[in-house]
């Protein structure tokens, strides 16, 4: 009853979030993911996928205020011409666009090869325990 | 016949031909909430990109670079760089949990009933004022551009409802908007944001073209002469940041006030993308979570580049055409009426097109862009009507009041019924409350100042402490969105606010009021968490936790594309 439940919940488009019905059968059914949350396989994806989000979140952030703060700071260094007329304020700028940029690729190639490959394996791990759902 | 008309007319044919064309294909929920789940990586990208990119960047963004130089591209490189939070946390687990609304998400592992209610009104209050700066933007946009149509409609428009008058463009843009959404549901709303994403592109690459045309490609010639236009008050050049943020001349709280303003509108600007329920939708349109990530990967791709190039239409206005020049009315080549910065990208134009190609091409290039800026708004404020009705009727009506208060199971038919009725009203609603506050309001401050500041006090903590908080549960949800939204709508009565006259000296100092709303949204969370453990221990969320732990990080049990899953059943 656990799995079907789950994959009616899904398929039919009806309200989402299963709502608690039985409680024995939601503990049957919460356990089996606790199952898999323990596995050898998820826990190594957790791993990776923090590793690289974690400090790419944190580096984005600081790099992204640095910008605003450096402005109100120091006005007089971001007004300095390096290029012709163009300064720092703008080049700064414009560098947060290709940061984002390499960041966003750096993290769909990860995940493209490494999480997904990681995720194929607790995928497969669950697929024996919910039948299907295999996506 | 006016050129621009003709354009706006053809803008028209092609979106409502999608709209039939996409009629056959919103019958049921997952078409009509999700678009059978079908649409690719590639196409969702350019969609999100539709989705996002309203007036306030195409006018607004453009405008503020061209009448106060450098600090209007603060808000390019934040409304980017947010899209880092997107990818990096908010895409795929979004898809690999969700449903139809971020609310489905949180009702996973809470009391569905009262997340989903406050869910609802946080992504109500952020649609609405999202809403209502595009469709004022539109009204007093047609006016200007295509004053023939307006006048045209007048005559229809002449009764009062409970004494506010309709306003015809507003009133028209509100039409189409509910066509869409009424009669093609989430497949016509992703294929108007697609064509509208191409327009503004292409709208956007020929201008920056046009500018360096001008300049001969040479860049150090048009940074010149950009560094040449001076700011009347601070005498400032326009390549240097200081002129829209005065910073070292008032004080708050002992730090200087433009300083915060700035750090205040960048927290609202790369938190707030994350939680725009708009744009959390477009995920659930996709097959799964691999098409969710490469859907941002390529909408960053077409956001970056598009607002690089604002920095190039705003420069241009003020080079080529400046500040003094821009404005609704021009008499002999002199301004009639008081200077608009919303028309600098339209002025540009102008000039552009008579410069290259005479007074024929400057009246093409001005209907061009005019019709790009129409398709522009009317693709936004779709997707915000789209999502406005997932609140009211699938978290709402179909999920509070008819399965939680009387059990009872809602039909397919039924629940389509419903979302196409909720969208009528929205869409009444807006077109109404638009009329009234008319155009008293400035636009991209609306937008920036408070559907971005509730989307990341409100909406940003709880989807984030849902995630990834196992502890996390049912009263901490409630009261983030609650507290997040009411302290943002709070700070904002009490500070300087949208209007185009703001009051001297406002009880809360400052205009961005993200930077304490945004913490006090996860104190909420957080602090309502633990008391609430005391009140009763939401043993459920926590055991939910585990599933939702390995289904976002995985998309174990994750449903398909609609077509896939007719196959498996």
């Amino acid at each position: 009853m656990g799995s079907k439940f789950v994959e009616k919940g899904a398929a039919r488009g009806a309200p989402a979030g299963p709502e608690p019905a039985a409680s024995s059968e939601l503990r049957t059914d919460g356990s089996r993911w606790e199952g898999l949350e323990e596995t050898r396989e998820f826990r190594e994806l957790m791993a990776a996928r923090w590793r690289f989000v974690l400090p790419a979140t944190i580096f984005f952030l600081a790099y992204y205020f640095a910008l605003p703060i450096l402005n109100g700071v120091a006005p007089d260094l971001m007004r300095t011409r390096v290029i012709g007329s163009v300064n720092i304020a703008y080049l700064f700028a414009l560098s947060e666009f290709f940061m984002a940029w390499i960041l966003a690729w750096l993290y769909i190639r990860r995940a493209n090869t490494v999480f997904d490959r990681l995720a194929e394996a607790v995928r497969r791990r669950g697929g024996a325990a919910f039948r299907r759902g295999q996506r | 016949m006016n050129l621009t008309l003709v354009l706006f007319l053809i803008v028209v044919a092609i979106t409502l031909g999608i709209t039939g064309w996409a009629a056959r294909r919103a019958r049921t929920t997952v078409q009509f909430w999700a678009a059978g789940r079908s649409i690719k990586g590639w196409q969702n990208g350019l969609a999100i990109a539709g989705d996002y990119m309203s007036a306030a960047s195409f006018l607004g963004i453009a405008g503020l670079i061209a009448f106060n130089g450098y600090d209007g591209f603060m808000y390019s490189v934040g409304w980017l760089v947010a899209y880092l939070l997107v990818l990096f946390v908010i895409a795929e687990p979004m898809r690999n949990t969700g449903n139809f609304t971020m609310a489905d998400v949180l009702a996973y592992r809470m009391r569905p009933a009262p997340v989903r209610s406050a869910a609802a009104v946080a992504t109500i209050a952020i649609s609405a004022s999202y809403m209502m700066a595009q469709m004022v933007g539109a009204g007093s946009l047609i006016k200007i551009l295509i004053p023939g149509l307006d006048a045209a409609l007048k005559p229809f428009f002449a009764w009062s409802l409970f004494g506010v008058k309709l306003d015809p463009s507003i009133t028209m843009v509100g039409l189409l908007m509910m066509i869409y959404v009424i009669v093609g549901g989430m497949v016509a709303t992703t294929w108007v944001q697609i064509v509208k994403a191409v327009m503004l592109m292409t709208g956007a690459v020929i201008l920056t073209l046009m500018v360096l045309i001008f300049f001969s490609f040479n860049l150090g010639a048009f940074f010149d002469s950009v560094a040449g236009v001076k700011d009347k008050a601070t005498g400032l050049p326009f390549t240097d940041p200081g002129i829209l943020y005065q910073y070292g001349k008032t004080r708050v709280w002992g730090a200087d006030k433009a300083l915060l303003e700035n750090v205040s509108l960048g927290m609202a600007l790369i938190l707030g993308t994350a939680g725009l329920p708009h744009i959390l939708m477009r995920f659930f349109t996709v097959p799964d979570g691999k098409a969710a990530r490469n859907s941002v990967g390529w909408a960053m791709g077409l956001i970056g580049t598009f607002y690089i190039m604002t920095t190039f239409l705003g420069f241009g206005a003020a080079v080529l055409v400046g500040k003094a020049n821009i404005c609704a009315k021009v008499v002999n080549g002199k301004c009639a009426s008081a200077p608009n910065n919303n028309l600098s990208v339209p002025r540009l134009a102008d000039f552009l097109g008579n410069h290259f190609f005479g007074t024929i091409g400057g009246e093409f290039l001005l209907a061009f862009i005019a019709a790009v800026a129409f398709a522009t708004i009317l693709a936004v404020v779709a997707g915000l009507t789209l999502a406005a009705s997932g609140a009211f009727s699938h978290d709402f009506y179909v999920n509070v009041i008819r399965t939680h208060l009387f059990h009872g199971k809602v039909s397919e038919r039924e629940q389509v019924l419903v979302a196409r009725i909720t969208a009528a009203l929205v869409g009444v609603l807006a077109i109404f409350l638009a009329s009234a506050t008319g155009a008293s309001t400035n636009a991209a401050a609306l937008v920036a100042g408070l559907a971005f500041v509730v989307a990341s006090s409100a909406a940003l903590p709880v989807i984030l402490f849902t995630l990834f908080w196992k502890r996390f549960n049912t009263w901490g949800a409630v009261a983030g969105l609650l507290g997040g939204t009411i302290a943002t709508i709070v700070c904002y009565i009490l500070g300087p606010g949208f209007s185009v006259n703001p009051p001297k000296n406002p009880i809360f100092p400052l205009a961005n009021v993200g930077i304490v709303t945004i913490p006090f949204g996860f104190i909420c969370a957080i602090v309502f968490t633990y008391l609430g453990e005391l009140v009763s221990v939401d043993r459920l969320a926590e055991q939910k936790f585990h599933e939702i732990d390995v289904r976002a990080n995985t998309g174990l049990g994750a449903e398909g594309s609609a077509t896939a899953m007719a196959g498996g059943e």
